[in-house]
Parts: structure tokens; sequence; C-alpha cells
């Protein structure tokens, strides 16, 4: 695939290499080619032609200096646009209630559960809290377990009822559990759900209305492809979740499926995670994610060479 | 209920008025399938096979154009020179041994406890190997599996090693005269070389008991995944000769069509697919039903 994109760009920075000035037939090619790139990188397919039109209209008409190619000026302006699209700087949890309490979200598979189990051991030893995880998963087999054993390797206790096959007083009484013993962080697991489920989405709206979180975490998989608008929006309009999470980033896709979620819900991602260990986390940094879905890697040598 | 706009409402928006195919439908054509996830390349492919079908048929209008779509399609589904699958049903080997594997989470142990349920009620005894030793209750999960559907479960403690968890598993199968023979494994992103290795040796040591097992090595995708699953599919491919897919998740919004283009690009057919969480929800891939559902 990377390789398929440097061709790529590789063809496009050749047709504006060694012209003056940029105009609608020289920008034309390339513009194209970079939209086909963001399209395999799995950008939405709205975003990424407003992207480019929008990239156009910056670039048309500049006068460019003798010092750079009209392939860095467009590099540059896309890359500009880009981090400014992912949002600035990174954005941080409010976890300024006791308890905070942070609900988690998202599809069948995305990495919630593991995810959960990150976050209370970075809440702990990097935000010096108390936390208490919540096992509200009730159909996944062994959901429960599951948690327990992250629990049990980042030394945070789980509130579970093996009884109850009611997610909505599980999460209730996981954050009394929470208030009578002192915990300042409650963390809700809950069951992956598809976004057309409507009774599943109706019961996490009644775990988010009995629990009344301060953060809501939707929880998306970095490898989604067109679906990730969909999904986030569904999410978003059901729940107006505070910020989202991308998971599974140690992979080698390119991620385009989180600039479809700022663009179309413009809530911020607030964590990657990088792996299936526990430390595997980390705080997004949007110009990181800028690169990787340009493949600025591949952008930044490609200008070298023109 | 689902709420995915159709192929057909927005063609026969673009069609209105006109007899031909011009630039606008064509432009809807790569809409509808790029946001379907059938990826840049292999819309291209389509839309030029369509041009040229429309070039050389002259006049074509919506229904006419919905059909040509389709065959083409699933034209492109065939090139893998499969047919159908028909039955939860196999022949000749005694075990036959499947080996799933794909990356973390996209539906594996499920996919397995769906399957053990069909080969099951087609009169097959199964048995289930815990070869994911690594995630967090994974042995837990799989074994609850076999406890819902009344199949045998194969496991070693948290940890240990997985190709010996096959191993015994396969061997199990024979002493047992078991039929079938499903080996679960961990979740592996394709991009990790040690835990590629790790599949190959799994494979390795099935064969000493049974030579030529596994006989089917599924690769699971999940539908909702991007042009990802192309480079998933060659890397699992390269590490452990993938001969089946599965599609999981396909009762959500997302489509599925990356696998438009694999099919075509690695002649892997794709045999099942996941419809739900319940143990019901398996069903055989079928090209055409594939294809309506995306002109829904
Ligand atoms: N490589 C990698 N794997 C991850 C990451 N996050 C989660 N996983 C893996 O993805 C798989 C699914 O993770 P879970 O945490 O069980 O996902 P979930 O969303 O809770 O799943 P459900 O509860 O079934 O909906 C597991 O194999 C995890 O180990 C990550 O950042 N990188
Ligand atoms: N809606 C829906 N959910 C599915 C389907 N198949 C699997 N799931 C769900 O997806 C999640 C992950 O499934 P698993 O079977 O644990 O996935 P896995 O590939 O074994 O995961 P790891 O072993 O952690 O890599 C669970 O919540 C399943 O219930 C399907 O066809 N439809
Ligand atoms: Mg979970
Ligand atoms: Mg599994």
């Amino acid at each position: 695939m990377f390789q398929n994109l440097q061709d790529k760009l590789d063809r496009a920075f050749k047709v504006l290499k060694g012209q003056g000035n940029i105009t609608e037939i020289n920008v034309a090619e390339t513009m194209k080619e970079i939209r086909k790139a963001l399209l395999d990188a799995d950008v939405n397919y709205k975003t990424a032609k407003a992207f480019t039109d929008e990239v156009k209209q910056k670039a048309l008409g500049q006068n460019v200096l003798t010092s750079i190619s009209p392939g860095q000026l467009l590099t540059k302006i896309m890359n500009d646009e880009l981090t400014a699209l992912m949002g600035g700087s990174a954005t941080e949890l409010d976890l300024s209630k006791s308890p905070t309490v942070i609900l988690i979200a998202g599809l069948n598979g995305a990495g919630k559960t593991t995810f959960s189990g990150k976050l209370a051991k970075f809440l702990k030893e990097k935000k010096g809290k108390k936390p208490l995880l919540v096992a509200g998963d009730v159909y996944r087999p062994a959901a429960i377990d599951q948690l327990q054993v992250l629990g049990q390797q980042v030394d945070v206790p789980v509130y579970a009822d093996t009884e109850s096959k009611d997610p909505i007083g599980i999460a209730k009484a996981g954050v009394a559990e929470a208030k009578q013993k002192g915990y300042n962080v409650v963390i809700v697991d809950t069951a992956g759900r598809l976004a057309i489920d409507e009774a599943l989405m109706n019961e996490i709206s009644a775990v988010k209305e009995a629990t009344q979180p301060h953060e809501i975490l939707f929880v998306v998989d970095a490898m989604t492809g067109q679906d990730a608008v969909n999904t986030a929006k569904t999410f978003n309009d059901r729940l107006d979740f505070t910020g989202a999470v991308l998971t599974k980033l140690d992979g080698d896709t390119r991620g385009g499926a989180a600039l479809s979620i700022k663009s179309v819900v413009n809530k911020p991602i607030k964590f990657i995670g990088t792996g299936e260990k526990m430390e595997a986390l980390d705080v997004f940094h949007p110009d990181r994610m800028a690169s990787r879905i340009l493949g600025m890697g591949d952008v930044v040598s490609l200008v070298e060479r023109a | 209920e689902k709420t995915k706009e159709g192929f057909l409402s927005k063609i026969t928006k673009a069609m209105v008025g006109k007899s031909t195919v011009d630039d606008q439908v064509l432009d809807e054509l790569e809409e509808v399938l790029v946001t379907s996830d059938v990826g840049v390349s292999t819309t291209l492919k389509i839309i030029e096979r369509i041009q040229a079908r429309v070039a050389r048929d002259k006049y074509v209008n919506t229904s006419e154009l919905n059909a040509i779509l389709r065959e083409e399609i699933q034209a492109l589904l065939a090139e893998n020179n499969s047919s159908d699958f028909e039955h939860f049903e196999y022949g000749e080997h005694k075990p036959y041994v499947i080996m799933v594997v794909g990356v973390n989470g996209v539906g594996k142990t499920t996919t397995i406890g769906k399957l053990a349920h069909q080969l099951k009620e087609a009169g097959n005894s199964v048995v289930l190997g815990a070869a994911d030793t690594f995630r967090a209750a994974a042995v837990d999960q799989i074994r609850l599996w076999g406890e819902r559907v009344g199949v045998r479960v194969v496991a070693q403690a948290m940890g240990s090693d997985p190709a010996s968890v096959a191993f015994d598993t396969v061997k199990s199968a024979v002493a047992n005269g078991d039929d079938v023979a499903i080996i679960d494994t961990a979740g592996r992103l394709h991009n990790k070389v040690a835990l590629m290795n790790e599949l190959t040796k799994i494979k390795q040591v099935m064969q000493k008991v049974v030579p030529g097992a596994p006989h089917e090595i599924l690769l699971v995708l999940d539908a909702s995944t991007g042009q990802n699953a192309i480079e998933q599919c060659r890397q699992f491919t390269q590490a452990t000769d993938v001969n089946a897919l599965a599609l999981t998740k396909l009762d959500g919004t997302a489509k599925g069509g990356v696998v438009i283009g694999i099919s075509d690009q690695f002649k892997i057919p794709v045999k099942y697919i996941g419809v739900g969480e319940k143990v019901g929800d398996l069903q055989l891939f079928n090209k055409k039903e594939f294809v309506d559902s995306l002109f829904k």
C-alpha cells in the first residue's frame, strides 16, 4: 500500500515539477492523485473531496517562490490543512469531579475492554487517581472475566455482578460503590453494539442517564473504513460523547477514519491504542496523525527529490 | 431498519431524465462503490467494465445499468473460480482441520462458536482447540462457546504454547474419531513478524499428527474494515496459505465491499458471513445475495 501511494504521488509531482506557479491545469492531476491516496487511507469519501477542494483553492494562483517547487508548496498547504482539521493540540480528560464517571462505548471488538484496563492504569500511575473498573458487559461470553484479568494486571479493582443481566443496574451500583469506598474515577466498560441495534442503543442511553458520566469515550478501531462516519455519527447522536479513542494503531493502517470522525462529529480524539499490553496507550497528537494519514514520510522524500 | 442508502436509489436519482450513462452517473457510481469500501482501484476497474459495456450496448437505462453492475461485480467475485459453498459439510478428510486466523477483535472466536454449531447440526462431531492462550480470558470465552453449542474444547493454561494446544487438539480429534477440529488463535496484527511466524509454527505442528492438516485456513475479516483488509489478506496468506475467508459483522451498516477487490486479487473465496452475535448468526456466503445487498 505504501509503495502504491509513493508511486502515485511520484507521478503526480512529476506533473508539477519545473512549473513556476500553480494553475487550475497543473494542479488538477495532482489533486486527483491526492484524493485517491486519501481514499486508499480510508478517509471518508466526502471528507476527501472537501479536503482536496480546500487545498486546491488555497493553492490556486499562488506564486511559487524560486526557492521552492510547486510540489513543496502544495505539500505544505496540505499538511497545514490536515493538521488544522485534526484539531490543533491534544485534548485531556476532565477529571475534576469526584468521582469522575467515564463511560466507554463502541462497536463489537473495537477494543473497549482493553482500553478500559489501559485507562485505569494510566489514571492510576500517571494522574495519581484511585480508579474503579465496572464490568458492564453482560452479553459477551467471559467479558467479565476478561475485565477482571485486566484489572488484576493493572492492580485496579473491578466491580462486577455475575448474577445480574442488567447493565444499567450494574453501572449504577458500580458508581455507588465508588462513592462509598472513596474511588475518585469510575470506568464503565460496556458491551459492543452496532449503531443500528435500537435495543442496545437505547440500553446504553439508559446507562448514560443512570450514571451521568462526565466523560463518554467512543472507542474506534483505526482500521475502520468508510463506515466510520455512520457509526460515529449515530453514537454521537445518541450519546453526545466527549471524545474518541483510536485503537490498534500499532498496525500498518493509515487510519483515515480518524479524520472522518473529527470532521463529521467534531469531537476530539483523546487517546490512541498502540498494542495489546496495558501500557500501550498514548495521548493523541493531531500533527502525528496528520502525517500518518498523508504518508508524510513519503511526501517529504518526494519533495526532496523534486 | 437499516439506514444504508441503497445503490439503486442513488443511481436512479442520477439517471433521472437521461438515456445514457454519463459522467455524472459514473461519479455517482464511484461514490457508491468507494463508500462501500470497494477501494479506488477496484472501483475504477468496475467502472471501466461498465463503460465498455455501455459503449458496446449503446442505449442503457437505469434498470439495465443495475443489471450490468450486478453482473460485473459478481463476475469480479467469481474470478477466483469458486462456486458458492452449499452446505456446512466436509467430505474427504477426517478429521477435517480448520485453523482460524485474523487480526484482533474481528470475530474469530465467535465465528468458531457459530461454525461449530452449524457443523454439529449437520451431524458432525466437532472439537475446538483453545490456542489463544494470550488474550485475557480467551480460554474462558471459547470454553463458554463450547458449552453453549455442546462441543468439546481442548485447552491448556493461559500462557502455554499455542502450538502445543493445536497439537493436542488434532491428536484428540484423531483419538476420538471427530469429524472436524477447529483451532482458535490469538488475534494478531499482520505487521508483527514474530506473531506471524508463530502462526506458521502452529500450522506445521498439526501436520505432524495429520498430514495435510490444516485443510482449511480461514482468515476472518471484519466487514467494517477498510483498505487495510487487503494488507491483512496479503500477510496472513504469506504466513499460512489462507484458503478461505469469513466476513463478519455484516449485520451492521458496513458493507464489506473490500472483499470484492480481495477475492479478485488473491483468488481466495469468501466462505462464511457473520450476521450477528448469536449462535445461529453464521451463513454461507452467496455471491448473488452479497451483491444484491450492496444494491439494497
Ligand atoms: N494490537 C492491538 N490490539 C488491541 C488494541 N486494543 C485492543 N486490542 C485487541 O483487540 C481485541 C479486542 O479487544 P477488546 O478489548 O476485547 O474489544 P471490545 O471492544 O471490548 O470487544 P467487545 O466487548 O466484544 O465488543 C483483543 O484481542 C485486544 O487485545 C491495540 O491498541 N492494539
Ligand atoms: N454484530 C456482530 N458482532 C459480531 C459478529 N461476530 C463477532 N461479533 C462480536 O465481535 C466481538 C469480538 O468477537 P471475538 O469472537 O471475540 O473476536 P476475536 O477475533 O476472537 O477477538 P480476539 O481473539 O481478541 O482477537 C464480540 O463482541 C462478538 O460478539 C457478527 O457477525 N456480528
Ligand atoms: Mg469488551
Ligand atoms: Mg478470539
